[in-house]
């Protein structure tokens, strides 16, 4: 190869590089100014989502000093311990369990209201805005005002109750139906939002379907079941993936109403989480706990979304 | 014939009306309980039956829950905090939504994805290292503590993204030929084109931050730090407070928030389900 030869050669391979180095250099000088937009967000989620996650999962192998430093590498023993305790066990149950008792219940409230502020009628404005206002009012404030409603003397609840001629309940009081009472402010604070989505929701649906049913005969449940329903699945899907996700995550209701109690019936996951770092300074055990909840959490949201999403009905 | 038809449709209005009126009466109850006791007397807040009427006007109890339990410092420690977070968050996801929207870049979806990616992490699972990080900054019970970890929102970025796609990019290119730079066409063409989805986000921003609860009770632990919900759990365990005084100070803390909400609920409740019922 003579040296001319090589240098066309290298010439010729140059050529469509110096033409590929217009856009090149512009597709480099997008992607920094894109990160230029983008850095101030990213430096955060780095710093306080990113970071923090990695650092949970090591926290989780580590025994800690009272301020919180890692001492000595202990493994998977944390994880263990939760195993063989049974108040871990327990607290999950009842994270569950206050699961169970809100979600449901706030969707079918929120149809109701949904359905209710949907009506075409004079001064529905005024309706919807007591129906939504709740999404505004603090998990502090509603706990209590619902500590007194619950006032197992001078409340209204149990005077509702006295008046017609029920058994008074020790609503916070009583192991049995504490974890109820919380859950029943809960509903109360979500009800605000789920109606929200929900009314949304149903302003989306086209009324030619509803005049397509009227057609057909259809009176006002026949509608609602076989319009309605159906085509809102899609919001009641979203809605449940997101209460779920809130309820095993609600932490105010407790500190405030119960702090866990009485004997443990109202301590969940999150409330055992604050209890083992901010008091007992078991970080460690307090993060391998919170490893276990975001694994359930995020086991729970695919199982939504493999079985349930399935069934829903997309327009 | 047509006198029955309107009959009946009066009937039914008016049953609607009844059903409408109670729904909102079972809704709106709690906080009608917390107004009604927080005008009563300290004698009568304590009598049995509960009094669900109010007989005067005791605004004392305002008075008193503003003066004892340092409610005017609670209250301007929330709205600074709060306002600290509305503004990082409205100015970093406008950012971070323009360049979603407006730059065309390599590993946009990844990046879109890194950030929706941070909505579905809960917070028990960040919020011990964020607080030994706080703690070892020396940023407890202070203003930055409080914010820091709130100032970005993949939620906003989503909710603004969602809209800068609305606007023509023609408008884009046509500054360009005028030699408008991006940040130049973002705050004198984009940002006043997309005030009313700046304006949900910094409503939403501000509600979320002023109703926060257990980021405040983690890194403020001096009285002139904390925040206003921190403060007004305190009244009812210090229990030198009577319960009249106690609903007093509810009715103050919310007063701020349930004003935002009656002002600007339609554009809040738009904004919030164009981002969550779309998405």
């Amino acid at each position: 190869m003579t040296m001319l030869e090589s240098a066309a050669e290298v010439a010729g391979r140059m050529r469509p590089s110096i033409r590929l180095a217009g856009p090149r250099w512009r597709a480099v000088r997008n992607f920094l100014l894109a990160m230029l937009f983008l850095s101030p967000s990213l430096v955060i989620f780095l710093t306080f989502v990113f970071t923090p996650l990695v650092r949970t999962f090591w926290l989780s192998t580590y025994a800690t000093n009272p301020i919180g430093r890692p001492t000595v590498f202990v493994g998977l023993d944390q994880y263990l311990r939760l195993i063989q305790t049974p108040d871990f066990a327990y607290s999950l149950r009842v994270s569950l369990l206050f699961a169970l008792y809100t979600v449901p219940t706030t969707i079918l409230v929120g149809l109701v209201l949904a359905t209710l502020g949907n009506m075409r009628l004079r001064g529905i404005a005024l309706f919807r805005i007591c129906f939504s206002f709740t999404i505004a009012v603090s998990g502090a404030t509603a706990s209590l005002i619902f500590l007194y409603l619950y006032h197992p003397a001078t409340g209204p609840l149990n005077y509702f109750l006295d008046l017609l001629r029920l058994p008074r309940v020790n609503w916070l009081t009583d192991a049995s139906t504490a974890l109820m009472a919380v859950s029943l402010t809960t509903v109360w604070l979500q009800i605000g939002l789920n109606t929200i989505i929900l009314l949304a929701g149903m302003q989306g649906i086209s009324d030619e379907f509803y005049e397509a049913a009227k057609i057909d005969g259809a009176g006002f449940w026949a509608s609602f079941r076989h319009v309605t329903l159906p085509l809102l699945s899609p919001t009641m899907f979203f809605l449940l993936v997101m209460d779920t996700l809130a309820a095993l995550q609600a932490f105010t209701q407790f500190q405030v109403m119960t702090k866990g109690g009485p004997m443990s019936s109202t301590t969940v996951v999150v409330y055992s989480i604050y209890r083992e770092f901010y008091f007992n300074g078991q970080y460690g055990y307090a993060a391998a706990q919170s490893v276990v909840l975001f694994f359930i959490m995020l086991v729970l949201t695919t199982i939504q979304f493999g079985v349930l999403e399935r069934r829903v009905f997309y327009q | 014939m047509s006198q029955r038809v309107t009959l009946q449709r009066l009937l039914t209005n008016i049953f609607l009306y009844a059903l409408l009126i109670a729904a909102a009466i079972v809704v709106v109850f709690p906080v009608y309980y917390a107004l009604t006791s927080s005008l009563l007397s300290t004698q009568e807040a304590a009598t049995y039956p509960p009094k669900l009427v109010p007989t005067g006007l005791h605004l004392e109890n305002y008075t008193e829950a503003l003066e004892r339990a340092p409610l005017l410092r609670y209250l301007l420690n929330s709205t600074i905090q709060s306002s600290i977070v509305m503004l990082g968050q409205v100015t970093l996801a406008s950012l971070a939504a323009y360049a979603f929207a407006f730059i065309d870049f390599k590993w946009k979806n990844l990046v879109f994805l890194v950030f929706l990616s941070t909505m579905m992490i809960p917070w028990e699972a960040t919020i011990i290292p964020n607080y030994l990080l706080i703690r070892s900054l020396k940023w407890a019970d202070t203003f930055q503590g409080l914010a820091a970890p709130y100032l970005a929102t993949a939620f906003g970025t989503f909710l603004l993204r969602q809209f800068f796609l609305t606007i023509p990019k023609d408008l884009r290119d046509a500054a360009t030929i005028d030699g408008c730079g991006h940040l130049r066409f973002l705050l004198t063409v984009v940002v006043p084109l997309a005030r009313p989805a700046l304006g949900t986000l910094a409503v939403y921003s501000f509600l979320q931050t002023y109703n926060q609860y257990l980021w405040p009770l983690l890194i403020t632990s001096v009285k002139d730090m904390r925040t206003v919900q921190i403060g007004i759990a305190l009244l009812q365990d210090e229990e030198r407070f009577a319960f009249n005084i106690v609903m007093a100070g509810v009715m103050i803390v919310l007063l701020p928030t349930l004003t935002l909400f009656i002002l600007a609920n339609r554009q809040l409740i738009r904004g919030l389900t164009a981002g969550a019922v779309k998405g």
